[in-house]
């Protein structure tokens, strides 16, 4: 298996060719219920501070 | 005792309407006219187009609510203001067209003493040559912008996977079916769930899936893009959004004006001036939002609707119309408390208020033909101006103001937003973006135009939680259920 299998064939030169992908390890962290319970809290805390630097 | 009228019972209006029925609902009379029986909760619309809820899980009865909390329901939609009256009586009147409460087609003046007008977009898609009709999509396209729009789009998009079951490959085309269109996060996360349900299927390889949008770039969502702090870079949501298509595989057209929809094939115009078509199977394309034609009229009966609604029949509040170049427009062109000012008893919130001019920059193509997106109008945003509007009139009848005490300028207020990229507990993942503000301040935020701490950008499942949660916390405020005055705009 080499390194690049999360990768799928991308035509080159196309838009799609010049994007970021993202590696094993970022896809793994996405789904990942202990990661993402801590993501919950922070975009949580980020979402309540947004609220409340909008409300005049 | 004072009247307000709420036109619109959509987001914003019913945000208006059920803080001024627990604020001043007891001594004073709070009338909401709205056409739809049905509240519906538009951003779940997404998950019944792909048939992963159903209408009656996105959607309540108005009725029971407006009784318990004591808002006088009209079923009826809007049809014109008389904000001086008539000739016989000095008392602004709107008169509205019943569509339900076995009164339908009836006619009826309501007086008033303060007016919001709350009712969001009218669906132009007759604006493009055979996506449909005012309010429908056609027979080659479908939508997801009402539950009942939703439901069907489920249904063709069944049909497409039993063909796929079959061996048979399908193309689906999903985005903008205009140049002028707004809520290009609605195509946004109909597109990814599209892809994982057929990826849920295990049909992926046999379809071709393409975004078609009026940006001019992955990511500008009509605000000129976005920058959020990642990895250790400010990072632009252009490298954001295409990353997330590339990564599934997913193909994408920039800069398009569709100015024709045929059975199975689009025609549409490129910033560059090409002229292209593009084929589908399945297509769901966003129509361009107008007013919803409210006429107005003055105390001689003569028709006054170009001085209070702007040419796309949005109406016009404090804002700064004049028009100027893209490099002059600033934050402060954007109006703060959506009082209108010729008739100062008047309030636009939400889709319903004339923007002064476009978020992102405007671009044509050789041709002249205008394609860039409109500004959006979020629920977040929607529903703060309603509630800010509730406050001020709340405290001009209350004489603690003549003048609005609140304000919701979309320049001063940030706007979260969770985009969905497919359901599931543990296998769905959404995009949660935060911006602050809304539109860019390059005076006060120097580089990206906006705070870089408030504006932030991650996909996962944790935001696929959120959104759950606020499905169901946003069902539960709108029902003024316990505690609904704790759950935030
Ligand atoms: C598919 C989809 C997904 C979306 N997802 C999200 C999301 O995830 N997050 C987000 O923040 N926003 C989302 N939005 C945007 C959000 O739905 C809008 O920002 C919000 O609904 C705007 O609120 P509003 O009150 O201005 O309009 P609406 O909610 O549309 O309400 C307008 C109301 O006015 C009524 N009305 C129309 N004409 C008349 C008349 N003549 N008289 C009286 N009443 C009338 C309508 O029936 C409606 O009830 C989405 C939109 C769509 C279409």
């Amino acid at each position: 298996m080499s390194k690049s299998d999360h990768i799928k064939h991308i035509e080159p030169y196309s838009p799609q060719f010049g994007a970021m992908i993202p590696g094993k390890f970022q896809k793994f962290l996405r789904t990942c219920v202990l990661w993402q319970l801590v993501r919950f809290v922070a975009i949580n805390i980020r979402m309540t501070i947004l609220i409340l630097k909008s409300h005049h | 005792m004072a009247r307000v009228i709420i036109m619109g019972g959509g987001v914003s209006g019913h945000t208006a309407a059920s803080f001024l029925a627990k604020w001043i609902g007891k001594k004073h009379e709070i009338i909401v006219v709205t056409p739809n029986a049905l509240w519906n909760w538009i951003p779940s619309n997404i998950w019944v187009g792909v048939g992963d809820m159903s209408k009656s899980e996105v959607t309540f009865p108005l009725a029971p609510v407006y009784k318990k909390a004591g808002i006088d329901f009209r079923q009826a939609k809007a049809v014109s203001i008389n904000p001086e009256g008539k000739e016989s009586s000095d008392d602004a009147f709107i008169t509205i067209e019943y569509t339900g409460q076995d009164k339908e087609e009836q006619r009826e003046e309501i007086t008033y003493d303060y007016l919001i007008n709350a009712t969001g977009p009218q669906l132009n898609f007759q604006a493009t040559d055979g996506l449909g009709t005012a309010g429908h999509s056609g027979d080659h396209t479908v939508s997801v912008c009402s539950a009942d729009h939703a439901v069907h789009a489920s249904q063709e998009l069944k049909i497409c996977i039993e063909k796929m079951k079959a061996g048979e490959r399908q193309t689906f085309l999903i985005g903008t079916g205009h140049g002028m269109c707004t809520c290009q996060g609605a195509a946004f996360e109909y597109i990814f769930n599209i892809e994982h349900k057929i990826k849920q299927e295990g049909l992926r390889e046999l379809a071709d899936i393409t975004y078609i949008t009026n940006e001019s770039f992955l990511g500008d969502f009509g605000m000129g893009g976005i920058h959020f702090n990642t990895g250790g870079y400010t990072t632009s949501s252009k490298i954001f959004a295409e990353s997330l298509y590339a990564e599934r595989g997913m193909s994408w057209i920039l800069g398009a004006h569709i100015n024709k929809v045929e059975e199975g094939k689009v025609t549409y115009e490129t910033l560059d001036g090409e002229i292209n078509e593009q084929e589908f199977d399945f297509a769901m394309l966003i129509p361009p939002f107008g007013g919803v034609g409210l006429k107005a009229y003055g105390k001689d009966g003569v028709d006054i609707t170009e001085t209070i609604f702007a040419p796309n029949g949005f109406m016009k509040v404090d804002a700064d119309y004049t028009p100027k170049p893209y490099e002059e427009w600033k934050p402060s062109d954007w109006p703060r408390t959506l009082q209108n000012q010729d008739y100062k008893n008047i309030f636009a919130v939400g889709i319903a208020f004339a923007p002064p001019h476009i978020i992102s920059k405007p671009m044509s193509s050789p041709n002249g033909t205008p394609i860039n997106p409109t500004p959006p109008r979020t629920g977040m945003p929607s529903a703060m101006m309603g509630k800010a509007v509730a406050m001020s009139i709340r405290d001009m009848i209350n004489d603690v103001s003549i003048e609005p005490t609140h304000t919701a300028s979309m320049a001063e207020m940030g706007a979260a937003c969770v985009a969905s990229a497919g359901k599931g507990i543990f296998k769905g993942t959404a995009a949660a973006m935060t911006v602050y503000p809304i539109i860019p301040n390059f005076e006060k935020y120097p580089g990206t135009g906006r705070d870089n701490n408030g504006t932030t950008g991650e996909i996962g499942l944790a935001a696929h939680w959120i959104k759950h949660i606020l499905h169901f916390g946003f069902l539960w405020k709108a029902q003024m259920k316990p505690g609904w005055t704790l759950i935030p705009e």
